[in-house]
Formats: C-alpha cells, structure tokens, sequence
C-alpha cells in the first residue's frame, strides 16, 4: 500500500531526505500579527536588478502604500511605505541578506495605519487586460517571494519568441523548517488560485499545473476542490523531498521537462510562480494594496515560541526575535532556510525585505571538521544537476578553476544538498562559491 | 559567517567505518569456530599493528593525528587484511602486511581518501610474491568445524602452533579436486580457506547488514556476484573436478563473498558513479572468474579487485553524470 502512494508521488532524481525537517515547530502555528513597528527601515534593493530610487525627502509625511522607491531601469521594482508617519532619514542602511549599505527610506510610524486614497479599494478584476494586471503587478512592486525575488511583472513579459504554454505554481516549500507558504496556503486558498489566474490571463496561457509536497496533505486536498471547478487547473501531489520546489525539480516532477541549470523555465515554455508572489498578485490586481507586509515563519530551537508572523516590511528583525522569545545561547541566526538561507553578521541592523520568508534561529549550530573525500559517491547521487560535486570540491580546493569550469562549476544551483549529505563533511558550497567568485573576478579582468 | 547549508546528515566518516567494523565481526567468530582461536590473534596483531602504522605516519606527515586516529580505516584495513591470511600466518606476516597496507598503500598516495589500491588487498598480493612459503603452506583445516560436524584433522598445540596439518589451501585450489566440499559446507564455512572468507552466511550477514545502513550500495556485490554466476556457466573449464562448471560452487568458496561485499565496495578505490560502479563490479566478476579458470593461481578475487582499482581512474573518466537538462551524445 506504502508503496503504491509513493509511486504516484512525483518527483525528480537525487536530492535529499532531511531527517528532521523542523516544521513541526511552526505547522500549527496560525498567523500572528504583532504590534505594529515604530520605525520601519525600507532599503531600495528587495528584489534581483537595479535598486529602485528613493523619490521621497526627510520631513515628508507618508501614506501606507505610498511609493516610495521608483523602480530604475528594466529589471527593478517599486518599493512602497508599509505604515504611514513621518521619513526621519532618506540615508544608506546595511541590506540584511549582503550587509552592504544601500539607500534606504526610514519612516517613523505615526500609528494611524492610513492607506493611501485610491488603495485598499476592491475593483472588479473581469474586465481587466492583460496590459492592465500586469500593470498593477508593476505599481505593487511585486517580486517573486519564494526568495529569488526577481520582478514580477517582467516574469510575465515572456520574449516574443518564447510560447508559454503552462504556469507551474509552487506550493512544495521544501525548505525544512519554513512553513509560511503552508499557512498562506491554509488560509487563503481561494484568493491564491484566483491570483494564479490573473497571472495566466496576463500572459496569455491556458493552463496550469500546481505542486504541493505530500507532507501538506490538507492543503493539497483544498487546492484539488477548488481546482475541480477548473479543468485547466491540475493539482498534483509531490515526494517530500529537498529541493522539490526548486524550478527545475518542479518542472520535472510535474511536466517531466528538463533544462539546463543556467537556463530558465522560459525554455520548456513554462513559468514557475510561488503561492505567496499569487497572493501578492490578487491583493494587488483586485485591491490595489502594494506588497508591504509578508508572512515570515521565525523558527529553530534558538526562540522559545516559534511563529508565523505577518510582518511589515522594514521591521527589524530583533522585534521578531523578540516576539518568538530569543534564548541566550544562540550561536547563528539564518536569513531563509538552512540549506540556502544566508548566516547573519549583524543582527541588531537587520530588517525584512520581501524576500524574507524565514528566520531561523539555531542554538547548536554544529561546526564540523572537515576531511579529505573518500569518495563514496553520495553527493554525485544528491546532486539534481548532474554535477560531480566530489570533484568539483577537490578542483575548486586547489584552485584549479579550469578544471572547476570544465566540470561545470557554473551550473551549480548552491542548492546544498552536497555539503549536507558528505560524510567527510567537506564545505563543498563554499568551495564552488568561492571558485565562481574567483572565476567572475578573473573574466572580468580580462 | 558561514555558508549554506546549515544543517547536515548524520552520516560521517567514523560512523561509516565502526559500522564497517562491526559488520566484520560474524565472518571472525565464523573462522575462529572453524581455524581455533589463534586467528583471533592474527586479527588482533594486524588491527594494532595498523593503527601503530598510521599513527607514525601521521606523526611523519605532520598531520593531525587525533581525527584520524578517531575514524576507524585503520582497523577496517587491519581486520581486512587479517581476514585474507592464512588462519597460521606466522605473526610477523601479520606486522609486514599491516605496515605495507598503511605506509606504503595508502599513506605514500596521501592518506585515507587519495588511495588507488584497496590497502589490505594490495598488501595481501605482496604478502603473497614476499613469502610464498608461508602464505600458501600453512592451511589450518578446521579445528571445530561449524555445526560440530568433526572435520578436524588438525592438532593445535598451546602455543598455537601447527602440529599436524594438511597442506590445502581453498576448495578451490586444483590439487584439493579429488576431495570436494558439499554447498552446504561452503555456505555455512567448514571448510579450509583463509580466516575471514571461510564462511558465505556469515559474510553475507555482514554484507547485508551494510546495505542495509547504505555504508555499501547493493549493485557492487550483486553484479559482481552475477558476473562471476554467469562466468561459470559459460567458460570452459581446464580442470575435471565435479564442481568446476557448478556456480554456486565458486560463489560460496573463497574470497569472493569477502571480496564482492567487503572490497569491491571500498568507496575511495572504485568509481563515483553508478553507471562507473556497475561496470566496476562487472569486470570484476569477469577477472575473477578469467583467473580462477585459466590462471596458475586458484583465487582471483584479491587480484581483480585490484586491477579493477587501477581502472577506475578511466571509468570514472568515461561515466560522468550528466548535466541535467542535456541529452547523453550519442555515438
């Protein structure tokens, strides 16, 4: 019978199991909101592109929802204000996910929580063009929220030479720990599937195929009733496994599509959209509300009461912390997941962005000694490339970085699924990161 | 600050290696009951002289000693090679083999990882040209026997010392054709051979044990063994024994149970891939049974094996994984 389930369950090859994926610690947990910020911090680079400009000035009052930072140049997003007060500073501020300075709008909350006039209002979305939701896709400065972050509306301008004939909706969460896409998936299905929809009628495509993991058997059964009514709609079941949410994996496991590691679903004639970017979308298109706030799961043995918060974006990190009870003994805090989530150095100047959908908080961290390869082949197994992660640690170790490009180093998605199942424990994401770096220092050298 | 990944599996080397260890030890108490206790000795004399070994070197190549020492390849290669002596190996053989196991095999190639050979084989074939006298005479034919079936025509002093014995070396060596062994015997270890490989069921225990904690992948021992199977059935044989063209015959007797499950399968000496592993263990299975059939030498498992370590290189070369999303060229 086990065995039967399990074959129905699509998937792709190699990846890994986590034995303990911690979602246990938050899949309860409905969505908490927390006392509004005093001061919101919001820094012009959320999303992959060119930081958007900061277009208001220290002293001016602002609106909840009013724009803020104007996207520049092509790949960009609009930034709005997530309360409404005062801006105390238009001045650089450390982005939290690469702890450089960049421009950042700081606004003081006034506490009256005023949208702005013409926001917050339900129009009816039938009669909509596609030029007219990917607009307000546009003016809502959405950008994809399963933590690529790339622009939304130019997701959805697809090369004219390039048919998309199916949106593949991304309800996998294989992140271990993260369980913000499952609660917005329990809670507010309806309007997902509808966000979905507006998307495909943006760009002109007839079907879509949603893929959720089988550990969200509830969520899935709610999506197949609701999709039922749509034949164009299917919903299908997916083995737990990691990086099962990952645009190749899921091409593949649902439509059984391949493309190379550096090319985009574009090729296969697909577009991959997450859950909360689809609801992003229906709040913006049938409201008109920006994407100012976003459900961050804060997790880990290192806070006492683990949550899924609607947050703000621009508040700190340390209210959050704060809300879920920080320990004392916490020896790494985690900006996203822990197989790609991103280790911080400064905690204290932290703050949400809109790709932020977790905060993992972990007290024992392990620090493990690392040994030379004994070759057995497990991480070859793991690896959903095709990579040859063994030897690409062993060249990229001794900086052998023709050797690194001949075996591909530049296909590798840094999904970690590698360094997490090496016995000798060998840092072998760090070791492709740092060749990548030393390779794109070189070519551009010439 | 440190990179992604945050967590990792449990899986680590020392792991890996006591569970090797562990799985080691039916095939020891099998030949212990059927060659007396003295191979126990030879057991223990190789795993201490092993470790000594790699921990001079360390000491030597200024590594750190205390991980390495902690991670237990040592004692694999000790019990290793103790399992494919002799069950009276004089006891300095013991000692030659375990130092040239870890100096020479495996150290001068960088340590635990870098190796080409399997250590305790290619000790094993020096042991075999540096003292032909001692690793081929002295057979100890079953003190006990297993199932108290008296097979012993053996007297062992205190000292464990031979006093009475027949000179045979496996049920496959040519010279024993005249006196065949029934399956059953072979399967359940009464009869002569070396220490570790004497008895099918107990290897397979072993063996079984370490897929079952994914330590081994399960195609290594099962093409090699169908190889061997199918060999057997097709090769003309050059000897007239009953058993020469029987399969089951040669896949229980010798080292090919140790071999297949045990050695084939040592990570850092055969390839990364499936594809690689698979065409491993086949032309393993084929050398082997080239050299039982058509060799001066009756064993052929020690020496495949070895010769199929010196390819992996090459396989290794020729069965990359391939990119995803590219289609394998063809032609």
């Amino acid at each position: 019978m086990m065995t039967r389930v399990k074959a129905q369950l699509k998937t792709f090859l190699g990846g890994i199991h986590p034995a303990e994926d911690g979602k246990i610690l938050t899949l309860a947990k409905q969505k908490a909101t927390i006392p509004l910020p005093k001061t919101v911090y919001l820094v012009m680079s959320q999303h992959i592109g060119a930081p958007a400009k900061p277009i208001v000035k220290k002293g001016d009052m602002v609106k909840k929802g009013q724009l803020v930072g104007d996207a520049q140049g092509f790949i960009s997003a609009h930034v709005h204000a997530s309360v409404s007060g005062k801006v105390v500073d238009v001045a650089p501020w450390p982005h939290p996910v690469t702890g450089i300075k960049c421009p950042a709008v700081i606004i003081e909350n006034s506490g009256e929580d005023a949208w702005v006039e013409d926001m917050n209002v339900a129009v009816d979305t039938d009669h909509l063009s596609p030029e007219e939701i990917r607009h307000c896709i546009q003016s809502a400065g959405i950008v994809g929220l399963g933590g690529a972050t790339f622009p939304t509306h130019i997701k959805l301008t697809p090369p004219k030479d390039k048919i998309i004939d199916t949106v593949v909706m991304n309800g996998a969460e294989c992140e271990p720990y993260l369980t913000c896409d499952y609660r917005l998936m329990l809670d507010k299905p309806h309007e997902i599937i509808q966000g979905l929809k507006l998307m495909m009628r943006c760009i002109g495509c007839k079907k879509a195929h949603i893929g959720i993991e089988e550990n969200k058997r509830d969520v899935y059964t709610i999506f197949k009733d609701i999709a039922s009514k749509d034949p164009d709609i299917k919903v299908d079941l997916m083995e737990v496994k990691y990086p099962q949410g990952a645009e190749h994996q899921l091409i593949k496991a649902l439509l059984n599509r391949e493309f190379k590691p550096t090319q985009l679903p574009l090729e296969v004639g697909v577009i991959v959209v997450n859950v909360g970017t689809a609801f992003a979308v229906y709040e913006a298109v049938k409201f008109h509300r920006p994407l100012i706030e976003r459900i961050v799961t804060v997790t880990g043995n290192g806070v006492e009461n683990p949550q899924n918060f609607l947050v703000r974006l621009g508040t700190p990190v340390r209210r959050l912390l704060e809300e879920a009870k920080l320990t004392a003994d916490v020896n790494k805090i985690i900006f996203g997941g822990p197989m790609m989530g991103i280790a911080q150095g400064n905690i204290d100047t932290a703050v949400t962005i809109k790709g932020t959908g977790g905060i993992l908080v972990l007290r024992d961290a392990q620090r493990w000694e690392s040994h030379a390869c004994i070759r057995c082949g497990r991480c070859v197994d793991s690896c959903p490339y095709g990579l040859n992660p063994s030897e690409l640690s062993i060249v990229c170790e001794a900086k052998e970085f023709d050797l690194a490009l001949d075996n591909n180093v530049m296909e590798c998605k840094e999904c970690g699924c590698c360094s997490y199942i090496c016995p000798a424990k060998r840092p072998i994401v760090h070791l492709i990161k740092f060749a990548k770096g030393e390779i794109a220092k070189r070519k551009s050298k010439g | 600050m440190s990179v992604s990944p945050h967590i990792y599996d449990g899986g680590n080397i020392p792991r890996i290696m006591w569970t090797v260890v562990l799985s080691l030890i039916p095939a020891g108490i099998a030949g212990a009951f059927a060659f007396g206790y003295y191979c126990l000795s030879v057991v223990f004399l190789c795993c201490i002289a092993s470790v000594v070994t790699e921990a001079v070197i360390l000491l030597l190549r200024k590594q750190p000693l205390l991980s390495a020492m902690k991670d237990g390849s040592a004692v694999v290669t000790g019990i290793l090679l103790a399992y494919t002596l002799p069950p009276g190996v004089p006891w300095y053989i013991s000692i030659v083999g375990s130092f040239f196991a870890i100096a020479i095999v495996k150290h001068t190639f960088g340590g635990l990882g870098n190796n080409i050979w399997n250590p305790a084989l290619a000790a094993r074939a020096f042991l075999q040209v540096a003292y032909p006298a001692a690793m081929n005479s002295d057979w100890r034919i079953l003190q006990h026997g297993i199932g108290n079936i008296v097979h012993s025509i053996t007297r062992i002093d205190p000292a464990g010392k031979l006093v009475d014995a027949v000179t045979r070396a496996t049920p496959l060596a040519k010279e024993a054709g005249a006196e065949t062994y029934t399956l059953g015997q072979l399967f359940m270890g009464n009869v002569p051979g070396c220490i570790g490989e004497t008895s099918a069921i107990a290897l397979l225990l072993g063996g079984s044990y370490l897929i079952y904690k994914r330590c081994i992948k399960w195609y290594v021992p099962v093409y090699y063994i169908a190889t061997m199977f199918i060999m057997v059935l097709i090769l003309p044989s050059r000897v007239a024994t009953p058993w020469a063209n029987n399969p089951l015959y040669h896949i229980f007797s010798g080292g090919l149970f140790l071999g297949a499950f045990f050695m084939a399968t040592d990570m850092v000496t055969s390839p990364l891939t499936k594809r690689g592993l698979v065409i491993f263990a086949i032309g393993t299975g084929v050398l082997t049974a080239l050299i039982r059939f058509y060799s001066g030498y009756p064993e052929g498992v020690c020496y495949s094996i070895l010769l199929m370590n010196t390819a992996t290189p090459l396989i290794d070369r020729y069965t990359k994984p391939r990119l995803y999303g590219t289609r394998v060229k063809k032609g």
